[in-house]
């Protein structure tokens, strides 16, 4: 929902990054203000992984140029726990398996984990049950997946929901969702974008990166941006995705 | 004052005779003679290249003159509320502290020194730890205090728990440890040795325990070292499965300046099955070596093998698993895995899976990895929140927890979770 008036979450400004020596960022602008939902989509290639890592602060991904100011911070002077702290989020593209480590128990060590750093009280086992069986409603998971490993032997399907379960609990105030559709069937995709969904409000914001419109059909975005060659090439309504669609990518560079 | 190697060697030849009578007393005599002739391993010798021994040398350990006496809130953190309890303090058996009110009918649970006449200790003691060729064996044979009979004839519900306490003393002192445990047929129990040291001293805990099952028992063994940092110990257990029988071990080393612990367990009849699971955790200058010998003498036998090494400072973790199947072991199966992660660059594991097959017809499969903390899965935790040291931990945890999650006493569970943290924290601050 874009409301020129509400508040700028996340301000981008000619932001390069470089992974290994190779330059993929070459100079990225967005603003992002509150209650607004963002595409950004691109070809294999194009920097639209990469920006989401560098926001987050993978620690493979070095910044070069540019800044980046979350709510009035400076973003790449914090470190990936303090952005989490923050209200930043971040749905790996690859969510990683965890032997040995409980969902439940890591849902519950990083909600106190952020509650502490805010000054908010945490909650005890009980308390914190009772919270968690409310989000699991939100993307539709059986309560089994709470006491098994982070991601093991999970689906695509089911890494990619329990994502947005960790999403449902921490309540960032941006999401970052990179490539969240990539590996989900159909009705995987419906109750991943009902989450989302769910999950929006005037006071946060959300990123999908991705390559396909498909997601879009669900969470349906107010701008999107067409990333090629490091930078923001395009932005324009939910219209663009459909003609990127229907026209490939490279009318957009025809047209360029 | 420091010692050399052979003034430490002397030393403990010099500790105190314990007299007992008949079978017992020939066989201490006989470890003496054999513990004489014998010396501490050379380093050059192949199952001890890996292992530095030399800080245990350093000390001229003195043998136990006097009992100290604890009580039960000095040991409060290591009890098992629902265990049979036997508690040795540097040694010699504490019946104020030994909790046996829910030992019944289905096993005997003594000190060593009460049943001299059972002529079921006398067929077994000694027959199985090689006190002939092992010098720590041998020390121990000759110099052991007391020690703990089990016998177990039927289900035994209640694990047994074994808890060693060492105390703090004005000498460095040697303790010696014994264990023989006979499961009859059908029997099952889980027995919990435990090693704990209290108030930081330095100590030498040799420890030896036999074990025998006898056809279709079913044992699960917990061992816990869990000494003090500043204490040395050796352990060696050997274990003689029998025709169906099931032997399952989860050992735990934790504790003490240098560790070794030799398991041995052989299979001479068939269809026994075996599983030894395995965790050093080693931080600062620790050492500690776990060797393990599987035997297959018979046919049809099962062996499944995981060991875990986690090191951090400039700790050294080592371990040797050696599996043989011998000629007539046919059908064997056999899969053995060493998982090792390092904690900081000047840590050392060194592992030596190896086979020796003289058999056809068998299955046999090994590895062994050694990595880092996973740097992708470092990031995702701190991205959701968690500190770099948190999220260090609980991965850390996490990979010993495949191990200690095995162990059939909950509460054991968790009180060791607890010390895996505690150590971790005193490493990293």
């Amino acid at each position: 929902m874009i409301n020129k008036d509400s508040k700028v979450l996340l301000e981008v400004k000619n932001l390069r990054a470089e992974v290994g020596g190779v330059q993929i960022l070459k100079g990225v602008d967005l603003t992002i203000r509150t209650g607004e939902v963002h595409a950004i989509m691109g070809i294999n290639g194009s920097g639209k992984s990469t920006f989401s890592k560098v926001l987050a602060g993978h620690p493979d991904y070095a910044v070069t140029g540019g800044t980046a100011s979350f709510e009035g911070k400076d973003l790449f002077s914090l470190e990936p726990e303090e952005r989490a702290r923050a209200g930043l989020f971040l749905a790996f593209q690859y969510p990683v398996e965890i032997p040995g480590v409980s969902n439940s128990a890591l849902l519950r060590l990083a909600y106190n984990t952020l509650q502490s750093e805010r000054g908010l009280e945490e909650l005890d086992p009980l308390e914190f049950e009772d919270l968690v069986q409310e989000k699991l409603k939100v993307v539709e998971m059986d309560p089994s997946f709470l006491g098994r490993s982070v991601n093991e032997g999970f689906s695509g399907g089911e890494k990619k929901r329990n994502e947005i379960l960790q999403m449902a609990v921490l309540a960032p105030r941006l999401a970052i969702l990179d490539e969240t559709d990539s590996g989900l069937d159909i009705d995987a995709l419906r109750i991943v974008a009902n989450g989302v969904n769910s999950l929006l409000s005037p006071d946060n914001a959300v990123v999908m990166v991705t390559h396909y419109q498909r997601l879009l059909n669900y969470i349906v975005p107010d701008y999107v941006h067409v990333m090629d060659g490091g930078r923001i090439v395009r932005t324009g309504d939910k219209n663009l995705a459909l003609e990127l669609e229907a026209r490939g990518y490279d009318w957009l560079r025809a047209a360029a | 004052m420091k010692l050399s190697k052979e003034q430490c060697y002397e030393q403990l030849l010099l500790g105190k005779s314990v007299k007992s009578h008949g079978w017992l007393e020939n066989i201490r005599q006989d470890a003496l003679v054999r513990a004489q002739a014998l010396n501490f391993p050379s380093d050059r010798h192949d199952d001890w290249r890996f292992t530095d021994l030399s800080a245990l040398f350093q000390h001229g350990f003195r043998p136990i003159d006097s009992f100290a006496r604890l009580a039960l809130v000095d040991i409060e953190k290591y009890l098992i509320p629902e265990a049979i309890r036997l508690v040795f303090v540097d040694g010699c058996y504490s019946a104020e502290l030994s909790e046996l009110s829910k030992v019944g009918s289905a096993v005997t649970v003594s000190s060593l020194a009460d049943r001299h006449g059972d002529p079921m200790l006398e067929s077994s003691f000694g027959k199985y730890a090689p006190y002939q060729q092992d010098a720590f064996v041998a020390l121990n044979t000759n110099f052991f205090e007391d020690g703990t009979w089990v016998h177990v004839v039927n289900e035994v519900t209640a694990p047994i728990h074994l808890l060693h306490v060492s105390t703090k003393r004005e000498a460095a002192s040697a303790i010696y440890p014994r264990c023989m445990v006979v499961m009859e047929s059908s029997s099952r129990a889980t027995l919990v040795e435990d090693y704990v040291g209290i108030d930081g001293a330095i100590y030498f805990s040799n420890a030896v325990t036999e074990i025998v099952l006898k056809e279709q028992a079913h044992m699960q063994h917990v061992r816990v070292q869990r000494e003090d940092k500043n204490a040395f110990h050796i352990g060696h257990c050997s274990v003689e499965v029998g025709r169906d029988s099931t032997y399952i071990s989860t050992s735990l080393s934790f504790g003490a300046r240098t560790s070794r612990y030799t398991l041995h367990v052989r299979q001479n009849d068939e269809g026994a099955e075996i599983r030894l699971d395995g965790l050093a955790l080693v931080a600062g200058r620790q050492i500690a070596d776990t060797h393990t010998l599987i035997e297959h003498a018979a046919p049809r036998g099962k062996s499944i093998q995981l060991h875990k090494c986690i090191a951090d400072g400039s700790a050294h973790g080592v371990f040797s698993g050696k599996i043989v199947v011998h000629e007539g072991a046919s059908g064997t199966d056999s899969a053995q895995s060493s998982r090792n992660l390092l904690l900081s660059e000047k840590a050392r594991i060194d592992t030596q899976p190896q086979l020796e097959i003289f058999n056809d017809d068998v299955s046999c499969k090994h590895g062994a990895t050694i990595g880092q903390i996973d740097a992708d899965a470092l990031f995702f935790l701190k991205s959701r929140g968690l500190k770099e040291a948190s999220a260090r931990n609980l991965l850390t945890h996490a990979f010993a927890a495949e191990i200690i999650d095995k162990i059939p006493v909950p509460s054991l569970v968790e009180s060791l979770g607890k010390t895996i943290l505690e150590r971790m924290t005193v490493v990293r601050t």
